[in-house]
């Protein structure tokens, strides 16, 4: 892996380390409300050990999840959105942007990066639901289509880590394109025969359900995650009806025929591992 | 006819004309010139009226009542020729898309569209113009067949939105438009995409990549509709004019921008006012962009349909 060598310090980053937790504190559950002791909620990639809720986490620890030694190249780290539209609702949008930007320490609602899984290459574009709720807009689009030239470029199988809201309303249109351009930039990963598997995870709705997160050669969902095109609240009010019970979960989706298969984070790696292993043998 | 209510001054004067073309007839009084006179003030009226309506008047044009919807489109266009073709062959037919073949001055195209209602009745039959599943499957369906027979397709886009039910969620609404959106950017015939009402978001976009996007004159194109765009971000559905200004939604503004390819004009007054005229404007339109698109090698029209679309978005480096 001669790539490996050209790493930088401190471009990979070392997530354990931020995340190392005194002892004595505690992480509850959102779901069952029980307890247990934050760092073996760490190290049990965020979920919990007695109902196996999956916490939402982000690009940095689903890389830590991902990638051998958490070492990996970021592609395109430095891209930020533009305000084409000049959009003011009830704050602009620049500012929004500045402030999500120092809140998060992200630049936008997606990182993508390359790195190895057991030893076999794979890019993985990661959504970050803590940057204005995961939302696709430009730089969404921009950095998935770089990241399947880079992945056409060097024959690389594509992963991407939906967890998003959907569109990115202060980009309107611009916004809506980002489906357009991300499948179309799909059609040509798929035309050259290289594998795009799609996690889903909570929660995947709107504009990225429909384009890229529903287009994976595989469609894995995360368990229990919230998994929809319209969100449960505009469905209820449109039937006017209460919704079924697990209704729009993983589980219903794949149910309903649009998931290959529901992972638990433990099993994400040695699953990938043996998929990649599949493809390229 | 129905007005909207900044259409009032000119419903006035047109009822006026015709009260006094009334009492003419009845009088035998010649008033042929004061009818003329009014012919004018009612252009003059509309020409005011229409010449700097706000985005969110043009929102409330694009979904006038008296508005033709696509299967008027597709007749006059296609001269009392076209077949109309039904189901996706997976689970039923859906009446809020319809598609099939047509001849368009001798030339064999395939025509596709969302479909709106125009009474009550026919409102609910098309599920007001808001497709499930089956729709956005049965439009990808028509367009395979046109590809395997060298057929252009011509898609008229007028919807609210895709339908947000249940059983769209059970069937898979996302997985049915991304699918479009991936199929349709390498189709290997022509695809010409005219957006003759309302442009709403992902429903719109199912049906919405071509080598050209055109859009008529009083129509809009995005994200999101101005009322549920105010109810988010501004919580209130009061804000529904600001909204539209926010979202550059406008013809004029999508083409700045570089998101639409062309703009069609309509008759003063909306294309409601003389169907027949905007018919003519579409058709010419629809063959001018075949004569350019139909010489062009497939391969290198698809690779421009992709870079296109890869082109939009704005980002900054650093
Ligand atoms: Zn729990």
């Amino acid at each position: 892996m001669s790539w490996f060598k050209r790493i930088k310090e401190g471009i990979t980053t070392s997530t354990k380390e931020k995340k190392e937790t005194p002892e004595g504190l505690w992480y509850k559950c959102v779901k069952c409300k029980k307890i247990c002791p934050t760092n073996e909620h760490v190290l049990n990639l965020y979920v919990c050990p007695h109902c196996n809720y999956h916490e939402r986490i982000g690009s940095a620890e689903y890389f830590e999840v991902i990638f051998d030694n958490n070492e990996y190249v970021e592609l395109d780290p430095n891209l930020s959105s533009g305000d084409p539209l000049e959009f003011t609702d009830t704050k602009n949008y620049k500012s929004r942007i500045v402030e999500s930007q120092k809140k998060s320490g992200l630049k936008d609602a997606l990182r993508s990066a390359h790195g190895v899984v057991d030893g076999r290459d794979l890019v993985v574009c990661c959504m970050d639901f803590g940057f204005i709720g995961g939302s696709m807009g430009s730089v969404v689009g921009e950095k998935i289509a770089r990241a399947i030239d880079y992945c056409l470029q060097k024959k690389i199988p594509l992963m991407i880590i939906s967890k998003s809201g959907g569109a990115r309303m202060m980009e309107a249109a611009y916004s809506l394109m980002q489906m357009a351009k991300t499948s179309a930039k799909l059609a040509l990963l798929s035309q050259a025969g290289i594998p795009y598997i799609s996690l889903l995870t909570d929660p995947t709705t709107g504009g990225v359900t429909a384009s890229y997160a529903m287009l994976g050669d595989l469609n894995i969902g995360e368990p229990g995650a919230l998994i929809g095109f319209a969100g449960p609240r505009v469905v209820k009010e449109t039937i006017g009806k209460d919704l079924p019970k697990g209704f729009q979960t993983s589980e219903f989706v794949l149910e309903h025929g649009f998931l290959d298969k529901i992972v638990s984070r433990k099993d994400l790696k040695p699953t990938l591992s043996r998929l990649l292993e599949m493809f390229q043998s | 006819m129905n007005y909207l209510d900044f259409e009032k001054p000119i419903a006035e004067l047109i009822e006026q004309k015709e009260k006094m073309a009334n009492a003419a007839q009845k009088s035998g009084v010649d008033v042929t010139k004061t009818l003329e006179e009014l012919d004018g003030k009612i252009a003059d009226k509309r020409k005011e009226i229409f010449g700097k309506l706000t985005p969110w008047q043009r929102v409330q044009v694009s979904r006038h009542p008296d508005r033709p919807y696509t299967l008027a489109y597709i007749e006059a266009l296609t001269a009392g020729s076209f077949i109309e073709l039904h189901g996706d062959r997976t689970v039923k037919d859906d009446k809020a898309m319809v598609g099939g073949l047509g001849l368009i001055d001798g030339h064999t195209v395939m025509l596709i569209g969302q479909q709106k209602g125009n009474n009550t009745k026919m409102r609910q039959y098309r599920n007001f113009g808001m497709p499930n599943p089956e729709g956005y499957r049965k439009a990808l369906r028509l367009m395979k067949m046109a590809e395997k027979f060298n057929k252009p397709i011509i898609t008229f886009i007028d919807t609210p939105g895709a339908y947000p039910g249940l059983e769209a969620e059970e069937r898979g609404q996302g997985e049915a438009i991304a699918r479009n959106l991936l199929e349709m950017s390498k189709l290997r015939v022509p695809v010409i995409c005219i957006v003759i009402g309302e442009g709403a978001s992902g429903g719109a976009l199912g049906i919405g990549i071509g080598d050209r996007v055109l859009m008529l004159e009083n129509t809009w194109y995005s994200v999101i509709s101005p009322e549920s765009c105010s109810s988010i971000l501004w919580r209130s559905w009061n804000e529904k004019e600001r909204a539209a200004e926010a979202l550059k939604l406008t013809p004029e503004d999508m083409k700045q921008h570089g998101l639409v390819d062309g703009i069609i004009p309509e008759p003063l007054g909306g294309a409601h006012t003389s169907p027949e005229e905007i018919f003519a404007t579409v058709k010419a339109e629809i063959l001018k962009h075949l004569g350019e698109l139909s010489p062009v090698n497939a391969d290198e029209r698809i690779t421009r349909r992709i870079d296109k679309f890869c082109k939009m978005g704005v980002v900054v480096e650093g």
